[in-house]
């Protein structure tokens, strides 16, 4: 079967495509203000940092502080991004976001980098697979988790033109940059990627590629499988999901979240509201993290094409 | 600006007389620490800030202030509606259902005055702090105020707040404690000893400006206006008001009892015969 392809033109890290995001920020709008907390090599800060030094904000180790800095400084009308680690811009900080932020409404954007497993060595006390379901349970909020350092770039651009709470997810390693590099970012509008009729995959953030990894293998088992890039986890594009499920007739989720909480559960939502389908997830199972090489770490916990192809034929076979 | 001291006298025993009745009326919320800062809202709102109560979020061109320990939501209330942020009939519908004036104070419903939500606390001075760094940015001159109250102190992120402040030479900032000894358990002193606050904001870099007569009108324009000369000078400012939680209604004074507890009818009409009406009841 005919099948579209897509090429990695290189392996480069999501936060990589923030810190750009954000220098062009810097160049193209004088109300973005950025605020760090002790990490600024890590998120990619310091172009922004060196270009701006009057609109960079060094908090130290103080996150809460530093959201509540960050919800302040939208009275006035400037645009923060804060930038830290997804375990720190989350759960360490729910309370701030929580009142300061979303239920004042104020135009903050909480930039996460080294979510998820893929973190690495550093182990489950910075792995966060939670901060997906924390984040868009607060009314207001809009999440993302965007899959290439392209598509990074370009979601940081777009969430300075939205005004309201955003929480932006990204990670830490190297992986497949595929996404087209001058690409306009749509808040909440999924990108079709392959067209297929057997089954749908939904995947964010890193396991995009893995999708089409997946689904090039299930193309020569000859299954036809529909791969759509969910960036935006809230407001979460409804339609694009349940006009691919109505042809294909079940779906798998995919995310390095924990299930509960994350896209999946989302997607569950829309499908029992709309039209009941078969579902599998790929996503943690309600458990944390742990040392070890990223690529270990999604294999450990069935986070990659394997996953994926099997989830699929599974799915498929419920129908 | 009205710094006519009979005409503020007045004006705060007709917002007390509106704390009593808006808690009464909905049988919650909390008075005594309303009652121990009304002196320190009145002078704050009618001679110390510069501001438009044509109300505008971003606040540019006039002082902000932010309330941190958003409990004490019927003396601010108050204080707006007689500020002119909105009609004082609106003081009715406090903690109602559908009103624009919530238990603790929210940006949600719109009420015009309040900038930020407030009730979980110790997020208020970092609020500020950032609101002062945006003044800064857009060559603003205008001062922040906050309020605080000190059992609030016990919460970590305060001390983050106070810290960065200071790291930043943050000097457009005014920054008041609440000092009534008291908090829902007990007293300050034996639910969490915090030691000397004078000597630690110092030791954090603040100036320290001490109120000790602080539900004294004329006392609290000296000390704020003192506290206003001191901004512009390399650190944040830290004012220290001493009151009397529950003060001007005898029954509620010198006690942490009223902290979250409305006053019955009976009570209510003591506390009322304390406190005539001068400017008139919403």
């Amino acid at each position: 079967m005919y099948m579209k392809t897509f090429t990695n033109t290189g392996n480069k890290d999501t936060r990589s495509g923030f810190g750009a995001g954000l220098t062009e920020l810097g160049k193209t709008n004088p109300n973005v203000v950025a605020l760090c907390a002790d990490l600024t090599g890590s998120l990619k800060m310091e172009v922004f940092q060196e270009n701006h030094p009057e609109r960079f904000f060094q908090v130290g180790i103080a996150e809460a502080n530093m959201i509540g800095i960050a919800a302040g400084m939208t009275i006035g009308g400037k645009i923060p991004f804060t930038g830290t680690f997804a375990n720190f811009s989350t759960g360490r900080v729910y309370d701030q976001i929580r009142q300061s932020v979303a239920y004042s409404h104020k135009n903050v954007k909480i930039c996460a980098s080294h979510a998820g497993v893929t973190l690495g060595e550093d182990g489950a006390t910075h792995q966060i697979l939670e901060d997906i379901g924390l984040m868009k349970m607060l009314p207001g909020m809009v999440v993302i988790n965007p899959c290439d350092y392209n598509q990074t770039k370009a979601a940081t651009i777009a969430i300075a033109e939205h005004y309201g709470p955003v929480y932006l997810r990204f990670g830490r390693p190297s992986v497949p940059n595929f996404t087209p590099a001058d690409q306009t970012f749509e808040i909440g509008k999924a990108l079709h990627l392959i067209d297929g009729s057997d089954v749908t995959i939904l995947a964010t953030g890193h396991l995009v590629w893995e999708a089409l990894e997946a689904a090039k293998t299930l193309n020569e088992l000859g299954i036809s499988a529909e791969v759509i890039n969910i960036h935006t986890i809230k407001p979460l594009d409804d339609e694009a999901i349940l006009k691919s499920v109505k042809k294909t007739g079940c779906v798998v989720t995919c995310e390095e979240h924990n299930y509960l909480g994350g896209l999946g559960e989302s997607v569950a939502r829309v499908l029992s509201l709309n039209h009941p389908a078969p579902q599998e997830f790929v996503a943690t199972n309600d458990t944390f993290g742990e040392s070890g090489t990223p690529a270990q770490l999604m294999d450990k916990y069935q986070l990659n094409s394997a996953a994926i192809i099997e989830k699929a034929q599974k799915v498929i076979s419920r129908k | 600006m009205n710094s006519n001291i009979p005409y503020l006298k007045d004006l705060t025993t007709q917002v007390r007389r509106d704390i009593l009745r808006m808690v009464h009326k909905v049988n919650s919320g909390h008075p005594g620490g309303s009652l121990g800062c009304t002196e320190f809202f009145v002078v704050l709102y009618n001679v110390i800030m510069k501001h438009n109560p044509k109300f505008n979020m971003n606040g540019e061109g006039e002082d902000l202030f932010f309330l941190s320990n958003g409990h004490i939501s019927p003396v601010f209330y108050s204080v707006l509606a007689r500020a002119g942020y909105f009609n004082i009939d609106e003081l009715n519908t406090f903690r109602l259902i559908n009103s624009r004036l919530q238990g603790h104070p929210t940006t949600h419903e719109g009420l015009p005055g309040i900038r930020i939500a407030s009730g979980s606390l110790g997020q208020g001075m970092s609020v500020a702090i950032g609101a002062a760094q945006t003044k800064t940015l857009n060559n603003d001159s205008h001062l922040i105020y906050s309020l605080h109250g000190d059992g609030e102190l016990q919460e970590g992120q305060n001390w983050e707040a106070i810290m960065y402040a200071a790291a930043n030479k943050i000097d457009n900032l005014i920054s008041t404690v609440d000092l009534n000894g008291q908090q829902i358990d007990g007293s300050t002193d034996d639910v969490l000893y915090m030691g000397d606050l004078k000597a630690k904001f110092e030791a954090f870099g603040w100036t320290v400006i001490e109120i000790d007569e602080g539900n004294s009108i004329e006392a609290i324009i000296e000390g704020m206006q003192t506290a206003k000369s001191k901004t512009g000078q390399g650190k944040p400012v830290c004012v220290l008001l001493k009151t009397v939680m529950g003060n001007g209604v005898d029954f509620m004074m010198h006690t942490h009892a009223w902290h979250g507890k409305a006053p019955n009818d009976e009570q209510l009409a003591v506390g009322l015969a304390q406190n005539a009406e001068t400017i008139g009841d919403y």
